[in-house]
């Protein structure tokens, strides 16, 4: 049976994966057409109102734009998968190494704000489930709908303005101290704010899925009969409730990713942390296309790719769903 | 009408949604009765009583770093942010609402292209396509509100097509087809009909979403462009100020964070009374 179990997973990965792949492809398509769903010439839109003719119908030639838009996507898809992702006119720079090293502090930021955001969501969640109704429970509860409803870049510069500006506790921008600074616990300190800032909603989010699909298991026949056998509480709570309430709680995890990848954007600019959101947002002020379209491109991708571990787990937790 | 008894039942019980109904409410008035209410013109500049803090006598809740009057600009952004929520809400629904019915209602390749092109959207993080919409249109107030509205064509989409697809299987459908009524017809009674409670649910639930995804663009300078000003532009101009007057940063977050709390727990309350299969 075990190698039956293994052809299932095996048979579901490659599936899975496969079907990623239109999806990529959509996205490649949705961010090719940043630049050519442009109202106007995106050449002359690039080079400013000072451009020559000369200079815009130079820029036209290199950006492929005097060709049909099949061939122009299939140069530029062939470009980006060779690691060619354009040049930034204004920073006068190769759009990828300046997209990864951005990238590197997005993924800090994100990833901080998710380990706040299951620790603390998955903490709230089963302490209001399995004490429903109490006063513990109603807290929990209302503390976690208004955290879904704080607008990102509000609570960042209330953090700002209490911790950073008032009591002096945290830095109020930047990733690492101007002068001594660089290491790991002085990177850790500047990641503080941002990162609780950017998880606090996700946490929330969290702490509501997490409850109902707590709720819902615990009436199941199955948490009723380990109780009976005697189990204490604690034991059929992680055995029994947790264990089958993981996949909805996943689910909302790879959801959280994708607010928390958007959501860095605004968090970025608050803190002025040197991520790819805050990159972005200039690029798309100074008209940098080829900038904008290096950010999107890598936070999509790393968004789908994921999705596609989150399907993963849920069949490692859950084999019924190799079969499907 | 069944579900409007449920809908009164629940506001009976639920003391959230009452609250949740009351801040909508408030909210919306101030914003319909700005002239009204405000005690100045939104835009008199006034260097002279530059940042003043709230419970001044003339200037309730205080001045910006022009010396207007801020309650009168919270007043009148309270139109440019709920306005535009909302007609941004109602342009994600309707557009979501004719994809989910095409793909139900025809199937076949219809239902492949729309749903495809869904995933395709959904593999956006979901602030990140907004952003990437605005670099092709170009920033601005309306280009904003058709850059979020696309974001949410998918969470429209895929509830109507869900019910197109329950409701298709019913009896009273076939019924209705056996009796010759016509595939238009059909589509705009009985099926259309019963998306309306999910739609509705769905519609309040987002709104503030909506509401905080205009401001945040706002707040970047992608969305509301000056003099225009809503409450994420508001918020975005007073962060150089906020070390000698946090209340000019305070207030227009304040202002969203109870718009966006009215709306959800409004949309909490309705979902529990008229959908709850969603509970």
């Amino acid at each position: 049976m075990a190698a039956v179990g293994g052809h299932g997973l095996q048979g579901y990965v490659a599936r899975r994966i496969l079907l990623a792949l239109p999806v990529l492809v959509g996205v490649s398509l949705l961010v090719f057409g940043v630049m050519r769903l442009a109202p106007g010439d995106p050449a002359a839109i690039m080079l400013g109102a000072q451009a020559t003719a000369e200079d815009v119908a130079r820029l036209r030639r290199d950006l492929g734009l005097d060709r049909p838009v099949a061939v122009q996507y299939l140069q530029w898809m062939g470009r980006v998968l060779q690691g060619d992702l354009g040049r930034s006119i204004p920073l006068g720079r190769e759009v990828l190494p300046e997209v990864l090293l951005r990238f590197k502090a997005t993924v800090l930021l994100t990833s901080g704000a998710l380990l706040i955001a299951v620790a603390m969501g998955l903490a709230a969640g089963i302490v209001s489930a399995t004490r429903q109704y109490s006063w513990l429970d109603k807290l929990s509860m209302a503390i976690a709908v208004t955290g879904v409803s704080l607008p990102v870049f509000w609570t960042g510069i209330m953090l700002i303005l209490v911790f950073a500006l008032s009591l002096r506790w945290f830095p109020s921008a930047g990733m690492v101290s101007p002068y001594g600074g660089g290491g790991g616990a002085d990177l850790l300190w500047h990641l503080a704010l941002p990162a609780v800032t950017l998880g606090t909603a996700s946490a929330a989010a969290v702490a509501r899925l997490t409850r109902s699909s707590v709720l819902e298991i615990i009436r199941q026949d199955y948490v009723r009969a380990a109780r009976a056998k005697g189990l204490t509480e604690r034991a059929v709570i992680a055995r029994h409730v947790l264990k089958n309430a993981l996949n909805p709680i996943l689910t909302v995890v790879g959801v959280q990713v994708g607010y928390l990848l958007g959501g860095a954007i605004l968090t970025e600019t608050v803190f002025s942390w040197p991520g790819l959101g805050s990159m972005m947002v200039r690029a798309i002020q100074a008209r940098d296309y080829p900038l904008v379209q290096g950010g999107v491109l890598l936070i999509a991708t790393t968004f789908v790719l994921v999705n596609l571990i989150v399907d993963l787990l849920y069949a490692v937790f859950d084999p019924r769903i190799r079969y499907e | 009408m069944s579900a409007v008894t449920d809908v009164v039942r629940m506001f009976r019980k639920s003391g959230s949604a009452v609250f949740g109904l009351a801040l909508v409410v408030v909210l919306g008035a101030a914003a319909l009765l700005a002239p009204l209410l405000a005690p100045h013109d939104p835009d008199t500049i006034d260097t002279a009583r530059r940042l003043i803090r709230p419970l001044t006598v003339g200037h309730p809740l205080g001045t910006d770093e022009f010396g207007r009057d801020l309650l009168s600009r919270l007043l009148y952004g309270a139109r440019t942010s709920l306005v535009v929520g909302l007609a941004a809400t109602a342009l994600a629904a309707a557009l979501g609402s004719v994809c989910g019915l095409l793909a139900g209602f025809i199937g076949r390749w219809v239902d492949q292209l729309v749903m495809r092109s869904i995933d395709t959207l959904m593999a956006f993080p979901y602030f990140l396509l907004a952003i990437a919409i605005i670099a092709t249109l170009g920033p601005g107030l309306v280009n904003g509100m058709v850059a979020v509205a696309i974001v949410n064509i998918p969470f429209y989409g895929r509830i109507v097509r869900a019910t197109v697809l329950a409701v298709k299987q019913t009896e009273y459908v076939e019924a209705a087809r056996a009796l010759g009524v016509s595939e238009l017809r059909l589509s705009l009674t009985h099926v259309l009909r019963n998306c309306l409670a999910p739609l509705i649910v769905a519609v309040t639930l987002n709104v503030g979403g909506m509401i905080t995804a205009l401001a945040g663009l706002s707040f970047l300078g992608l969305g509301v462009q000056p003099p225009t000003s809503d409450w994420g532009s508001m918020l975005s101009s007073s962060r150089q100020y906020m070390n000698v007057a946090p209340h000019v940063a305070a207030l227009p977050g304040l202002a969203i964070f109870m718009a966006v709390l009215g709306f959800n727990l409004l949309g909490d309350g309705l979902r529990d009374a008229l959908d709850p299969r969603l509970r």
